[in-house]
């Protein structure tokens, strides 16, 4: 496209991005400031995540943009547009062909590769920022590895709930040291990080932070010896491809209580539609 | 510094500006003693209690901790998070106003527990067992467990408040007025109960207070202060019975008998 740099983003900013991310993955989970600049959509609808996938998005790159695991929202569809004009990007809704993935608040069903990486949009970047508003003692928490503020909040949940009530954002430790928000995936995600073979990049941009999990990183929910961390998901299989183990979306069908679960993961469920189409021929 | 004493400061001073707040304090705390500081209002004392303890730096002078290991440190070169660790686990630190210390908006249970959390215990239900164990030494009802402590009354705060320092069995408390603002029955309560945790647990206790009734009741040994500077120190009977500075024969003869 005439006029604009490649991936809309001058080469200057993106090397300011490419060294925070290089920081963020020597120091897995910790929060690098960066310069985040103003794009073209509105703060919440992924402008940290945009600006990491502008600064490893090369000419060979195959983008494919998710938005509550879907390929065909209103956000995932704009952002993969925004990268084919501005990129000349290939673009693709299929994971395994993806070598860059932004995704808002979902990890996909499929195991991701070593040669993949996975940008997400970070809202909020700060995983102690409901207990401890300073930002300034947040980071001295951070410095001196002070985290029994978040594990009483777990405790609380405990005591008052039976369980903890976390449902997304669940809280993680990266490699035994940084505590993380992993930004608003469903905890039933938080044990595909741990492990995971691709680079996973996180990109606040209203609140200006870069953070990383290099591959293969030990990522840990928080939990008690006595309560361990559990995955939860709707107890229903897929609607449409009938799958056990994937995450679940409930969608209203009619105004008489008629109800259908559907994987959020759309790709996913396509796949698994057509290859049980392929197999029944 | 002498052998064996817990923690020692030596010829500390600090100044506010033009004000000296101390002078030249030296101070010496044996593991298991109650130390009590007493003097007037404005004489230093709580100042020296937040010096002693890290939380603010002297002009001149150093402070000693002695370890369990029996090594030596000097608490204001001590890195942060050695001094955060020491604070969390070998000292604890009781406020006059339970609400500076407690987090009113977290459960009896969770208070209690967030020391050990922050040691690292993660299993829920020893945590929880210990909350127990802790509301009862300190008489308030275990069924109060998970209440918020705004419906607590301010004896009970400041008993909430004692069991979650204990609970991580520190070799050290600080202590500034923790009677101060209660009604005469539950002070009296309170202290006895203070005195009783203290000896059978062994902790050394550093109290400041402005009333001599209570060092008489809680502490092995006083320090008076005035206008910045140790006026008199010795065994608290002795210095009570027989005050030798002007002062504190002012101190003593001031109080009232019933």
């Amino acid at each position: 496209m005439k006029g604009y740099n490649f991936g809309y983003l001058d080469e200057q900013t993106k090397r300011m991005i490419r060294r925070a991310i290089l920081k963020a993955v020597a120091i897995p989970g910790h929060q690098i400031p960066f310069g985040s600049r103003e794009m073209p959509l509105p703060y919440g609808w992924g402008t940290g995540g945009i600006q990491v996938t502008a600064s490893v998005l090369g000419p060979d790159d195959t983008l494919k943009v998710i938005d509550q695991g879907a390929d065909d929202t209103t956000n995932a569809v704009s952002i993969r547009r925004f990268f084919a004009r501005t990129a000349g990007v290939r673009t693709t809704t299929h994971t395994e062909e993806a070598s860059v993935i932004q995704t808002r608040h979902r990890i996909p069903e499929r195991k991701l590769r070593e040669d993949q990486i996975l940008v997400y949009q970070v809202p909020q970047p700060e995983p102690l920022s409901r207990l401890e508003p300073s930002r300034a003692e947040t980071k001295r928490l951070h410095a001196l590895a002070d985290y029994g503020l978040m594990q009483v909040k777990l405790y609380e949940d405990i005591a008052r709930l039976g369980q903890v009530s976390i449902s997304y954002d669940y809280p993680v430790m990266v490699n035994g040291r940084y505590l993380m928000s992993p930004s608003p995936i469903p905890a039933f995600d938080n044990p595909k990080m741990h492990g995971m073979p691709a680079l996973q990049l996180f990109g606040a941009g209203r609140e200006k932070r870069i953070y990383a999990i290099p591959p293969y990183t030990d990522v840990r929910s928080l939990d008690f010896d006595d309560h361990p961390f559990r995955a939860t998901r709707a107890p229903h299989a897929c609607g449409l491809c009938g799958a056990t183990d994937s995450y679940l979306d409930e969608v209203v069908t009619d105004d008489r209580g008629g109800r259908l679960f559907v994987c959020s993961d759309t790709d996913y469920c396509a796949s698994r539609r057509d290859t049980a189409q392929v197999a029944a021929q | 510094m002498s052998q064996g004493t817990l923690l020692s400061a030596r010829r500390v001073s600090l100044a506010f500006g033009t004000i000296h707040a101390l002078r030249e304090v030296e101070l010496d705390l044996w593991p298991g003693e109650v130390l009590a500081i007493v003097g007037e209002s404005g004489s230093g004392k709580t100042t020296l209690l937040n010096l002693v303890s890290g939380r603010l730096r002297p002009d001149a002078g150093a402070v000693w901790y002695r370890d369990p290991d029996g090594a030596l440190h000097d608490v204001h070169a001590m890195p942060d998070p050695a001094l955060r660790r020491l604070h969390r686990s070998d000292w604890g630190f009781v406020d006059q106003n339970p609400r500076e210390n407690l987090r009113m908006g977290v459960t009896a249970g969770g208070n209690v527990g967030e020391r050990l959390m922050a040691q690292g215990a993660r299993h829920y239900g020893s945590i929880r067992e210990a909350a127990i164990d802790w509301l009862e030494q300190v008489e308030i009802d275990p069924d109060r467990i998970d209440d918020f402590p705004r419906t607590f009354s301010g004896g009970m705060l400041q008993r909430l408040q004692i069991a979650r320092t204990l609970v991580t069995h520190p070799r050290l408390v600080f202590m500034d007025e923790p009677t101060g603002g209660l009604d005469v029955s539950v002070q009296a309560r309170l202290l006895d109960l203070i005195r009783t945790l203290v000896a059978r647990l062994d902790i050394a206790v550093m109290l400041v207070t402005h009333d001599v009734a209570v060092a008489r009741l809680l502490a092995h040994r006083i320090v008076v202060m005035q206008g910045g500077r140790v006026v008199e120190t010795g065994l608290t009977d002795q210095v009570l019975d027989d005050p030798q500075h002007a002062y504190t024969q002012l101190l003593v003869s001031s109080v009232l008998h019933a």
